[in-house]
């Protein structure tokens, strides 16, 4: 029996949209920052409501965090969403300084995370931004689950923290099903299914398969718990201590490099508190390539199957 | 708080602020002095006639902004500002130590007052400019943004992008300057990497461009107040300055860019300031 029920699937990327305008509307304040692709990012719904308040900025992203550094010195809360791979890479260095050095509260969407981009290929597909991001002092790291779950986080994100955001979003349309009477809290991981033989840790779209692979594992009688960690920093370290000494076992999944990403902040938090054994699901220290995104997650192991036998593994290690 | 007035006692202000630098450079024993002696007249007029700030109340919301990309002239800010009254003279003893609020480039977190943005890597000044200036637009306010900047950091792609915009939003509160010393770490900015021609750069990209002696306080004063009276575009001073001025055994040697003085180095340069007729 599924636990939860895809609403109609949605890209997360018109939840971040959608928090973006709801906390626009809640805070004179807010301003968004454009590099040219406004409706690809989310921001065009914001853009047509208060044109006013939208600064458009060209292709030069460098340039783009730092004004919204300088509109955050100066009361503004600027938002700024890109491709990820722009957003949080091209942009290192003023994001380290000018924004995090200097603690703003800057909103840095990244849009087009992950493989599931598709058909653009290796260029556009961030994969390495959640390393670069979560290793910045000050910043909070937001990767949202779902389309529902994007809208709510991008709103608190906005109108409830003080520093740095950077918010991952995805472009494919893929399954809204948490509930918005669910609690939902910056830095409170959620667990969706209880379980006590494994604990599969997922963020971002890998949530949903993670929600299936479980449903496959309890088929074969493996009790799975499933976690959702919408936050990767700061990490819940409570629930994952929790998961790993009550399940023995971990698997975390993401879309994005293995190396440096979610899994390894998992894995430093379970190593310093709980060691158990830990199995890795994602990019495996590789680009990705051009291909529908269904067929991309199958190629790269991303997909609830990959989840369950890592699942097995973890559990045969313990 | 009120411009100082007369010429004769700005002109002491820069020296005071040159001799503050070299005995900080000294007793930190690292960091800059080339180009923070270079700067000290700018910084004077600045901070002693050009700009509207209050140093008993650092947040005032209507005081002018700047802004300084080049961080590693840090002692020459951190003079301005004790001299200003931000904190006390004493404290800049302890520049570059631990636990310091004077960072060898500026950091707001440690607590210094007066500090607008915590800034050292290259290229990103003119950015946080450029949305301090367009914040002030948005809401209406007079206040006004001055950045500083090095010739050598020309070079940096992300100015170039920062002058693009600042122009396209037409930021007519946003003066920049640029300390043209000709010389940066390796040598020779015309032989590291060629930045010219400089003006016309700056007007292609919708910039009004000024030029002057950055070592001359009241052309300092008649060029900045020139650049106040631009309409409708941002404005660019390429300030013309000499490395290490006012030591006359060091100036224009790239090889001061990132020394400090030993203290009998010290001694003798804080003589030559003091001992030069401007």
């Amino acid at each position: 029996m599924k636990m939860y029920k895809n609403k109609g699937d949605k890209p997360t990327k018109t939840g971040f949209g959608a928090g973006v305008l709801a906390a626009a509307h809640q805070n004179g304040n807010v301003l968004g920052i454009g590099a040219d692709i406004t409706a690809s990012v989310g921001m065009n719904l914001f853009a047509d409501t208060f044109p006013g308040r939208f600064i458009s900025l060209g292709i030069a992203e460098q340039n783009c965090i730092g004004v919204a550094a300088g509109l955050a010195l100066s009361g503004k809360v600027p938002v700024f969403s890109t491709y990820g791979v722009f957003a949080a890479l091209r942009t290192a260095d003023q994001i380290r300084i000018s924004v995090c050095y200097n603690n703003v509260h800057v909103i840095i969407g990244g849009a087009h995370a992950g493989i599931s981009v598709g058909a653009d290929g290796a260029t556009h597909q961030a994969l390495e931004d959640i390393a670069v991001m979560r290793v910045m002092p000050n910043m909070t790291v937001v990767s949202p689950c779902d389309a529902t779950q994007a809208e709510i986080l991008t709103e608190k994100a906005i109108l409830g923290l003080s520093g740095p955001v950077y918010i991952r979003f995805g472009r494919e349309a893929v399954p809204d099903f948490t509930d918005e009477q669910q609690e939902t809290e910056i830095g409170k991981g959620q667990e969706l299914k209880q379980g006590k033989d494994v604990s599969i840790l997922a963020t971002g779209h890998m949530v949903w398969e993670a929600l299936e692979a479980a449903e496959m594992l309890s088929a074969q009688n493996i009790s799975a718990r499933v976690i959702n960690i919408h936050t990767i920093k700061p990490i819940d370290e409570d629930i994952i201590c929790k998961a790993a000494e009550e399940t023995g076992a971990i698997v975390t999944a993401e879309e994005h490099q293995i190396f440096g990403g979610f899994g390894s902040a998992v894995a430093e938090v379970v190593v310093r508190n709980r060691p158990v054994p830990v199995e890795f699901v994602g990019m495996a220290d590789t680009f990705g390539e051009s291909g529908k995104p269904e067929e991309l997650m199958g190629k790269y192991g991303l997909k609830a199957k990959d989840i369950a036998a890592a699942a097995k593994r973890a559990i045969g290690r313990k | 708080m009120n411009a100082v007035k007369t010429k004769d006692k700005l002109k002491e202000i820069v020296k005071t602020l040159r001799v503050d630098v070299v005995k900080s450079l000294a007793e930190a024993g690292s960091g800059h002095l080339g180009a923070s002696l270079g700067l000290a007249d700018v910084f004077a007029v600045l901070y002693f006639h050009i700009m509207r700030h209050d140093p008993q109340n650092p947040g005032w919301e209507e005081r002018d902004r700047l802004i300084l990309s080049i961080g590693h002239v840090a002692p020459v800010y951190y003079a301005a500002l004790a001299r200003s009254g931000y904190f006390s003279v004493e404290e800049l003893k302890t520049l570059r130590k631990l636990g310091s609020r004077l960072q060898g480039h500026p950091g707001r977190d440690h607590g210094l007052p007066g500090i607008e943005l915590s800034a050292g890597s290259l290229g990103q000044g003119l950015s946080v400019a450029v949305g301090m200036a367009l914040a002030a637009k948005l809401d209406r306010r007079s206040w006004r943004v001055y950045s500083i900047h090095g010739d050598g950091e020309m070079q940096e792609g992300s100015v170039w992008e920062a002058a693009m915009s600042a122009a396209h939003h037409k930021l007519d509160n946003l003066t920049a300057l640029i300390d043209r010393n000709f010389v940066q770490i390796d040598g020779e900015t015309s032989r590291v990497m060629e930045i010219e021609p400089l003006k016309e750069k700056w007007e292609a990209f919708g910039w009004k461009v000024f030029q002057c002696d950055g070592n001359d306080t009241e052309a300092l004063i008649e060029t900045y107040s020139k650049a106040r009276a631009v309409a409708g575009q941002p404005s660019v001073i390429i300030a013309r300055t000499k490395m290490g001025k006012g030591v006359k055994t060091i100036e224009d040697d790239y090889r001061w860019h990132g020394k400090a003085p030993s203290p009998e180095e010290a001694e003798d340069f804080i003589k030559q300031i003091e001992d030069e007729n401007v």
